[in-house]
């Protein structure tokens, strides 16, 4: 469904990609895994070009999209929820979830703004209140909302559970594999968190400054000496998603 | 009383047009961070379209004042949009990305562009019109001052109103309206939800410029003179009711034109009228130095 080859990024002067290939297939959820700074939020965003990729191709289902403005890129069928989760803090949560459906047929909206309810029920509760004055898990739950709202084929989501609660990241984590699972959404998942994120995927990445140097099935990384020391271990799993 | 009620009337009548011309500066100022210097050019070319419109209008025999009216408002509006794009597009869009100056000088130098243009195509020489909303009535009499309403103070106040409001409606409720609205909050996050980034700004440019070519038409009717330096005092006047109203705020500058245009008129009537130029820009420096968010802005938010 995405096919990542060779591609390169620059920040400036600064190469934050050096050459990443990746593949994510349809109905699947992948994982990448990396410390902070590796590149993996550059990655999210060079597929919905802004960045756009000095270097090498990105294309979706069938489609070269390296070249195409983020606003086509998205009319395509990919949606993100992207780093720092950047809500429209401004306006309510129905106003931001109608701009997540800004590129989904008309007639959708009613049975999709049902749904996303439906996932997440705080949204419903808070539905006019500006999306600034939203705690951070309900953000998240906002970010992920619009998202689907957009009735993507691909979901891209960057650290969903950055800087929230063990039980709302439980929450949101539960959702994202909901939507994998019954409204056939393919999931790219970036994450510090490694534990959860690679638990979740069928298959994951790691990349390093800017690389990608492992990849497997979620449990043959989970299981990796190397993967343990590095991102597991040492770098603690804050929380344990369903025991 | 009797004159403060008249002043009351001539600033507001004022005050409108600055709004009108102050919310494409604020709409630009909120979609892209920028100060459109060139603004108040566009202003002063929607006074020229309409000026020709009408003699055109007047040529081929349309002398009915309504219908003159509506269709030099459409033309004005139609032609100075075309302006206003033509200049997002050759003097801003390739700077995009740039330093935050480059934009900021580049306006300025679509601002003397604009004049010369104007003054080479039009001649340099004022330009009269003669009075095609003629009439009004005496509202209030008494210690021998009549206060007067004219007609085309009440057709300012109307049409400024109902575009004011129907600005407001659009932003607020259409999706065009929401998609400016996130351009303004977080343009990076507003394409990713697939707004259409450019087009957006465009749009703001178009928009901005149909209120000002409106604003064009007002000060032709109402003073029955232009020439192709107008847009300059005229410009400035309107940036400094955005700033008074909160820059980026569009309740604010509609608040901030009449303040200004209320301010100039008082000053006018009760102290010395040579210096209300100077009222006008010495609120701009007590803003600036005292509240630099305005009346109705809100504080710049660090994105980190």
């Amino acid at each position: 469904m995405l096919t990542v080859r060779g591609v390169h990024t620059f920040y400036g002067n600064i190469e934050a990609l050096r050459g990443v290939d990746l593949d994510v297939a349809a109905g699947e959820i992948v994982s990448l895994i990396g410390a902070n700074g590796a590149g993996k939020s550059t990655l999210l965003m060079t597929i919905c070009g802004n960045p756009r990729a000095a270097r090498g191709t990105i294309s979706f289902e069938g489609e070269d999209i390296t070249h195409e403005e983020t606003y086509r890129i998205v009319r395509r069928g990919i949606a993100q929820a992207p780093e720092g989760r950047r809500i429209f803090p401004h306006m309510t949560v129905i106003e931001n979830l109608q701009l997540g459906a800004l590129v989904a047929p008309e007639e959708h909206f009613e049975d999709d703004l049902r749904r996303v309810f439906e996932l997440f029920p705080r949204l419903r509760e808070r539905q006019t209140q500006r999306g600034g004055t939203l705690s951070g898990g309900e953000q998240q739950m906002l970010a992920i909302g619009r998202a689907l709202m957009s009735r993507p084929r691909l979901l891209l989501l960057d650290e969903p559970s950055l800087g929230l609660a063990p039980l709302v990241v439980r929450q949101i984590y539960d959702v994202v594999r909901e939507i994998n699972e019954q409204q056939h959404v393919t999931i790219f998942l970036v994450e510090q968190n490694a534990f959860n994120a690679l638990r979740l995927a069928h298959r994951g990445y790691v990349m390093v400054t800017g690389r990608i140097t492992m990849t497997g099935t979620g449990r043959e990384l989970l299981t990796n000496r190397e993967v343990r020391a590095a991102y597991l271990e040492g770098g603690q799993p804050t929380v344990r998603v369903g025991g | 009383m009797e004159y403060f009620l008249q002043q009351l009337i001539n600033g507001l009548t004022l005050g409108a047009i600055y709004g009108l011309i102050a919310i494409g500066y604020t709409m630009v100022y909120g979609i892209i961070g920028m100060i459109n210097f060139a603004h108040g050019e566009i202003y002063m070319i929607g006074a020229f379209i309409s000026f020709i419109a009408f003699l055109v209008l007047g040529a081929i025999g349309v002398t009915w004042v309504p219908l003159a009216l509506a269709i030099v408002l459409v033309v004005a509006m139609l032609f100075t949009s075309v302006y206003g794009w033509t200049v997002e597009r050759l003097a801003y869009r390739p700077l995009r990305g740039s330093f935050r100056l480059a934009p900021l000088i580049s306006a300025i130098g679509m601002s003397i562009f604009l004049q010369n243009y104007v003054q080479l195509l039009q001649g340099a020489r004022v330009k009269p019109l003669q009075p095609i909303v003629t009439g009004g009535f005496v509202i209030m009499e008494g210690g021998g001052f009549s206060v007067y309403l004219s007609y085309l103070q009440i057709i300012i106040i109307v049409v400024t109103t109902v575009l004011m409001a129907m600005f407001w409606a659009i932003l607020s409720r259409t999706s065009f309206g929401r998609a400016q609205r996130a351009c303004q909050q977080d343009r990076t996050m507003a394409g990713l939800v697939g707004v259409n980034v450019d087009r957006t700004i465009s749009l703001t440019f178009v928009a901005g410029a149909a209120l000002a070519a409106v604003a064009g038409l007002m000060v032709t009717l109402h003073y029955g003179v232009i020439d192709f330096f107008i847009g300059f005092l005229a410009g400035l006047k309107a940036f400094t009711a955005a700033v008074l109203g909160g820059i980026g705020s569009l309740p604010g500058a509609m608040l901030g034109g009449v303040l200004i245009g209320l301010i100039e008129a008082f000053w006018s009537a009760y102290f010395d009228v040579e210096y209300k130029d100077v009222a006008a820009f010495g609120i701009l420096i007590l803003v600036l130095v005292f509240k630099p968010t305005g009346l109705l802005g809100r504080p710049e938010i660090e994105k980190v």
